[in-house]
């Protein structure tokens, strides 16, 4: 049996997230939140220098979107990434009803997989925007390299997408702190089988039936 | 040891077929961002020509000042407090009031404040006096090659070749956007180079000084060209080939 299951106060645990993937997502978290935080003074330009001189603002934003790759290379990558592998082919693989119930907004049945159609997308979007930003934020910054139209391209994509990623963002901690079972996963790893068993039925399907697709550590 | 890997599983304990939907939103955005890139400027550019800078404006990053500061404050002059030095290689060293500003020729246009990191602000109203009246009001000697400008902010410098200073779109600039500048944007006294990227236009002017030799202001020194042309090229450039 490869899959954690204890039993404290009649609760039966069920590991979600391994070590690695809890690391990662915080590390991720505390990046996002970093170049979030000082993208407002760089978007708006007044509150600056009331706090911190702007090439210190920029400076941390900088290397901060710098480093924002890394916590999801390195997790990936490594002996240790299985876990993270194995999600990323679950995020990447829908079936037919998921697809339909994100076409109905979630009125359609569901047999849920470990993460439901919206998180999926949350995660794909993540994904994408850290490519997408990580290349206009270096064209923004050894911006001697491109044309005019190009960087203004580049400026216009940053700034239309970080609006796009305060709504996905805002959106993710709103559901994350109305959804406690899912957000204690991503702090100790574990839900209950409960919940499980309601919000992500095919996932604990699959572990249960010891296929071989271990989601502890 | 895992048995099976999860994609056998996919297929082969799970009859319902699976798309790679992943995949496909994932490309589709970075995508979406791809066209952004290359054709986001002329998108802006176009918009703001056909309507004006009020809709470019809505769109993120459009026709909107960003405000730089090299040291992360504004120098608050008071108009009444406000003098601009004149020294250096020059018959009749001066230092002007903005009263004496003001009281000179008039200069001003129209015209699309360019910032070299890609913003753009369309039709921007400038008002102020051709730097060319100033160079003839001290009269500089033969020997001057070019000017160097000081800021109040005592850590921006820009330097332009005679011949740039002397083109018929380069101004001191007091008034800009229909009103007196503002602080933030380099007030009472800025420089405005309108052929050249928005480093140019030094903000809060506080002294030229005509010199015998280019030296590259703050931003040049940071890695930015000289020779700050808006198209790369064009136009009187500087007789040092080692300051491009
Ligand atoms: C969560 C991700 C990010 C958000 C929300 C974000 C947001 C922003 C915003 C709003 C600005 C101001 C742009 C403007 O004034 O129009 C900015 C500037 C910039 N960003 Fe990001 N950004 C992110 C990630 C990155 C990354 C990954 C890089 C990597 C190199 C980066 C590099 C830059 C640079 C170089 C600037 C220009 C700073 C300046 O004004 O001098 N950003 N970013």
């Amino acid at each position: 049996m490869t899959v954690t299951q204890t039993t404290t106060h009649h609760v039966v645990r069920v590991m979600r997230f391994d070590r690695v993937q809890r690391a990662a997502h915080w590390a991720n978290a505390a990046l996002f939140g970093a170049l979030m935080f000082t993208a407002i003074p760089l978007y708006f330009g007044s509150f600056f220098g009331v706090v911190l001189p702007r090439h210190l603002i920029e400076q941390i934003h900088l290397w901060c979107g710098l480093a924002l790759p890394i916590p999801i290379i390195v997790s990936l990558l490594g002996p240790w990434g299985r876990g993270m592998r194995r999600d990323v082919r679950r995020v990447n693989a829908w079936t037919r009803q998921e697809i339909r119930w994100l076409q109905t907004r979630g009125r359609s049945p569901l047999e849920a997989d470990k993460f439901n159609p919206g998180q999926k997308l949350n995660a794909i979007f993540i994904g994408a925007v850290i490519l997408i930003m990580l290349v206009t934020g270096s064209m923004l910054q050894w911006f001697r390299f491109f044309s005019v139209s190009l960087r203004q391209g580049a400026t216009f994509v940053h700034d239309a997408f970080a609006f796009a990623i305060f709504a996905v963002v805002i959106g993710h901690i709103t559901m994350a702190i109305t959804h406690r079972d899912a957000l204690r996963s991503i702090f100790k790893g574990w839900v209950s089988e409960q919940w499980a068993a309601v919000h992500a039925s095919r996932w604990l399907k699959e572990t249960r039936d010891g296929d071989g697709s271990p989601d502890a550590r | 040891m895992l048995r099976t890997t999860s994609v056998d599983l996919v297929s082969a304990q799970e009859p319902t077929k699976r798309v790679p939907v992943g995949r496909r939103v994932f490309l589709g955005v970075t995508g979406l961002a791809a066209l952004g890139v290359a054709f986001g400027g002329s998108i802006q550019n176009f918009l703001g020509n056909a309507f004006g800078s009020g809709l470019g404006g809505l769109l993120p990053g459009g026709d909107r000042f960003r405000i730089y500061s090299i040291t992360g404050e504004y120098p608050k002059i008071k108009d009444s407090d406000y003098r601009l030095k004149v020294s250096g290689l020059v018959h009749h060293p001066k230092t002007f009031t903005l009263d004496d500003l003001k009281a000179m020729p008039v200069t001003s246009f129209t015209k699309t404040f360019q910032c070299v990191t890609g913003w753009r602000v369309p039709d921007v109203a400038w008002e102020g006096v051709l730097l060319s009246d100033i160079m003839d009001a001290v009269g500089i000697r033969d020997e001057a090659v070019a000017l160097t400008f000081e800021s109040y902010d005592r850590s921006d410098t820009e330097s332009l070749t005679i011949d740039q200073a002397r083109l018929s779109d380069v101004i001191v600039a007091y008034r800009m956007l229909g009103a007196p500048v503002t602080t933030e944007h380099g007030g009472p006294v800025r420089l405005y180079v309108a052929p050249m990227f928005g480093y140019k236009s030094l903000k809060w002017l506080s002294a030229i000084r005509v010199v015998d030799r280019v030296q590259p202001g703050f931003w040049e020194q940071n890695g930015y060209p000289v020779n700050g042309w808006l198209d790369g090229t064009t136009g009187p450039t500087n007789p040092d080939p080692s300051l491009t």
